[in-house]
């Protein structure tokens, strides 16, 4: 048999949907920032290979 | 083995995926993004971030910012994931030393196994990143940082020996050679002394701490000097270290690495240090060492060696900035 923990009061839930959404936003900005520079590296590197052919 | 209990483990596996109005006491709810943030110890990541532009500044040669800058970044998060690691490693100690007992995973708001995979995550993506970015010659050494730290000292000398901030400590001073092997892809004597100089300022950086935390350390059952050998001793292996590394840290300047800016403000720097170390060395204290003044000036030393090493790798930026 399965043990749930006990529903929370108002106040908690908002609370840890509070917690959740930060979490989710630092999650967002790290993944585009992430990206982003991947971007720039590929641009670099591509720029370089690039050059260097020339 | 880890002393406490795995219980936290049963993490908060679906946690998020429960409806808010469902209740849950699961750690991985718990936490908010500073939580994961902390698990990297950013104060530690600041000064690894700090001393690792050092090595890239002054390396011979060119590297573009963006490849710099994620170079930078590599080194942050590989030793933010070794941090976080640590984090679940020492998850027993922490929890009975006061000056640690708040971080995420005692304070049940991360699961020690969500951060056991955050850190290994970010320690395998920094070396990948790294290798990518610049130099597989680099990854390798940000490689051999993690595993130093982690394995070396987390998991095996902390415990084990009062030697351990001392050989552990070059875990510390790898950064200034993963910025300098990112420009060139090698190593030479520069980025070697500068190793040598977070090496040699680590003894009394840490010591200086644990003369007045050993409390805890002693609480928690790892062998720091203080705590092995008694506060006399350790006053007295402070003030030998900083007589060491304050020449050490003219070297640059003494074999042409460095300007007249750097050397100064390094001897300037080691002066006021060795007078930090004299005063924890002579502080009022009883017949085993205990200091009889709540240990005031190994507060200020530990302080003044924070200051320390920003200072002298910022003497190195200026002086790098002005020749």
């Amino acid at each position: 048999m399965t043990d749930f923990p006990p529903p929370l009061s108002r106040e908690e839930s908002l609370a840890l949907g509070k917690r959740r959404r930060g979490r989710n936003i630092a999650m967002l900005i790290a993944l585009l920032a992430v990206s982003a520079l991947f971007y720039a590296i590929s641009m670099v590197k591509m720029h370089a290979q690039i050059g260097g052919a020339g | 083995m880890q002393a406490h209990s795995d219980a936290m483990a049963i993490s908060d596996v679906g946690g998020d995926s429960l409806s808010p109005l469902v209740g849950s006491s699961t750690t991985g709810s718990n936490s908010t993004a500073r939580d994961w943030l902390m698990m990297l110890k950013p104060r530690v990541v600041l000064l690894v971030v700090f001393t690792g532009l050092a090595g890239l500044l002054v390396a011979p040669g060119h590297i573009n910012p963006v490849l710099g800058f994620a170079a930078m970044l590599c080194i942050a998060l590989g030793a933010g994931a070794s941090g976080a690691i640590n984090m679940w490693f020492d998850r027993d100690i922490d929890a009975v030393m006061k000056r640690t007992a708040k971080r995420p995973i005692p304070a049940g708001r991360i699961a020690p196994d969500d951060a056991l995979g955050y850190g290994v995550f970010l320690a395998v993506a920094s070396v990948i990143m790294m290798g990518l970015a610049t130099n597989w010659f680099a990854a390798m050494l940000l490689t051999g940082s993690i595993f130093y730290y982690v394995v070396i000292y987390t998991m095996w000398l902390k415990r084990r020996t009062p030697q351990n901030i001392v050989i552990g400590g070059a875990a510390g001073a790898f950064p200034p050679l993963i910025g300098w092997a990112a420009v060139t892809g090698s190593l030479s004597v520069m980025p070697l002394i500068l190793f040598g100089m977070i090496f040699m300022w680590t003894p009394p950086h840490f010591w200086s701490l644990s003369l007045w935390a050993h409390e805890d350390y002693k609480r928690a059952g790892v062998p720091m000097l203080p705590v092995v050998a008694g506060a006399k001793e350790t006053r007295r292996q402070i003030m030998l270290y900083t007589i060491a590394m304050v020449p050490f840290t003219l070297l640059p300047w003494y074999l042409g690495y460095s300007g007249p800016v750097y050397g100064v403000s390094a001897l300037l720097l080691g002066l006021w240090f060795l007078f930090d170390a004299w005063r924890v060395y002579t502080d009022k204290q009883d017949a085993t060492g205990v200091s009889l003044t709540g240990d005031k000036p190994a507060k200020t030393c530990f302080k003044y060696s924070i200051l320390y090493l920003f200072a002298l790798f910022g003497a190195v930026y200026v002086d790098w900035a002005v020749r």
